[in-house]
């Protein structure tokens, strides 16, 4: 029992950093929320339904620009695909759990959640409580999004359009992105992706995103096989 | 309208709950090919790529470009690769935006 509340003490003194991230994000989001005119419901509904700012947003924006519903739908699925490789790397540690616990685990499941969780899961002497600590991490995450996501939309209105606080939304995106960019492969990805996408802004929208996506990773598994060749 | 769009929502939030809990909670005996696997690994860089550069990157019709947001999705860039922090980059940026704004005419 002690050993429980330690680890979910760790998760939360390893999340701190996290959450104060994580605040301005979830505001923006419900500043996009609020200029697209979703709506209240909608905009905290998609907090809670979807959970994973970066699909919140991208998500508004093509709602906001008119895009066809499948688009949105299948570019917001895109964007979070990288969940299904958090879901594979935790279920080789936390597959032993009861149902209940990995549905929920699974729920609250966040990219910071799953970064702050590898080194406990992998370390012999915490894993057996890692998921504790991934309680005290993964929970403050989903309360600080829906608490931002409902400021943002509520103070929204009182955020002049010439503070241009929509810029946040590409830094934000920025700041996901350096992290990803590990490799030699992986700046080819994020090279190609990101010129499709821009030459792509006169087609309907979303698509350039989506098509900028799936050619920067096919051209990141290409140039990860050319690079093996050589 | 707002019909429709309760159902988008919906279908996102079921697709990405069958993300989050593809191996966690239905994938006792998944396997994936591998190079699926090695596909899966280029899906951060890229979406993230293919969401930032046309925020920062605006051209117009008359293929004008957005200068002060260049300029500052730049220097973000650079304090974000050399510091891996969120909150300096976004102050980074909006500073960087703010000031040119002002300091440049229309």
């Amino acid at each position: 029992m002690a050993e429980r509340r330690a680890a979910v003490q760790a998760g939360l003194r390893a999340v701190a950093p996290m959450v104060a991230a994580v605040i301005p994000f979830g505001v923006t989001a419900g500043v996009a929320g609020l200029d697209a005119g979703l709506g209240a419901a909608l905009t905290l509904g998609m907090s809670v339904i979807v959970f994973a700012g970066a699909a919140q947003l991208a998500s508004i924006q093509l709602m906001d620009a008119g895009a066809a519903a499948p688009l949105v739908v299948m570019t917001a699925l895109l964007i979070n695909l990288r969940m299904l490789m958090y879901s594979a790397h935790l279920a080789a540690y936390f597959g032993y759990l009861p149902l209940r616990w990995r549905a929920l685990m699974a729920y609250i499941l966040t990219d910071q959640a799953y970064a702050l969780s590898v080194p406990k899961m992998m370390n012999n002497a915490s894993a057996s409580n890692a998921h504790w600590f991934f309680i005290g991490v993964a929970i403050p995450l989903w309360v600080v999004w829906q608490l931002a996501t409902a400021f943002g939309y509520w103070a929204g209105t009182a955020m002049p359009a010439s503070w241009e606080l929509g810029f946040i939304v590409p830094l934000i995106f920025l700041a996901l992105l350096m992290p990803a960019v590990q490799s030699r492969p992986s700046v080819v990805a994020a090279v190609v992706a990101g010129s499709i996408s821009v030459l792509g802004g006169g087609l309907p929208a979303g698509l350039g995103l989506t098509l900028g996506a799936l050619t920067g990773i096919l051209a990141g598994v290409l140039a990860e096989q050319w690079w093996r060749h050589e | 309208m707002n019909d429709s769009l309760w159902w988008v929502i919906i279908a996102i939030g079921v697709g990405t709950y069958l993300w989050r809990g593809s191996f966690l909670v239905f994938g006792g005996r998944l396997r994936l090919p591998g190079l699926v696997r090695r596909a899966l690994n280029y899906v951060p860089p890229a979406v993230f790529a293919a969401l930032v550069l046309p925020g920062i990157l605006q051209v117009q019709a008359d293929g004008h470009i957005d200068g002060p947001k260049l300029a500052a999705g730049m220097l973000a860039g650079l304090v974000a690769w050399q510091t891996k922090g969120t909150i300096i980059t976004l102050a980074a940026g909006m500073i960087v935006l703010w000031s040119l704004r002002a300091l440049l005419p229309g």
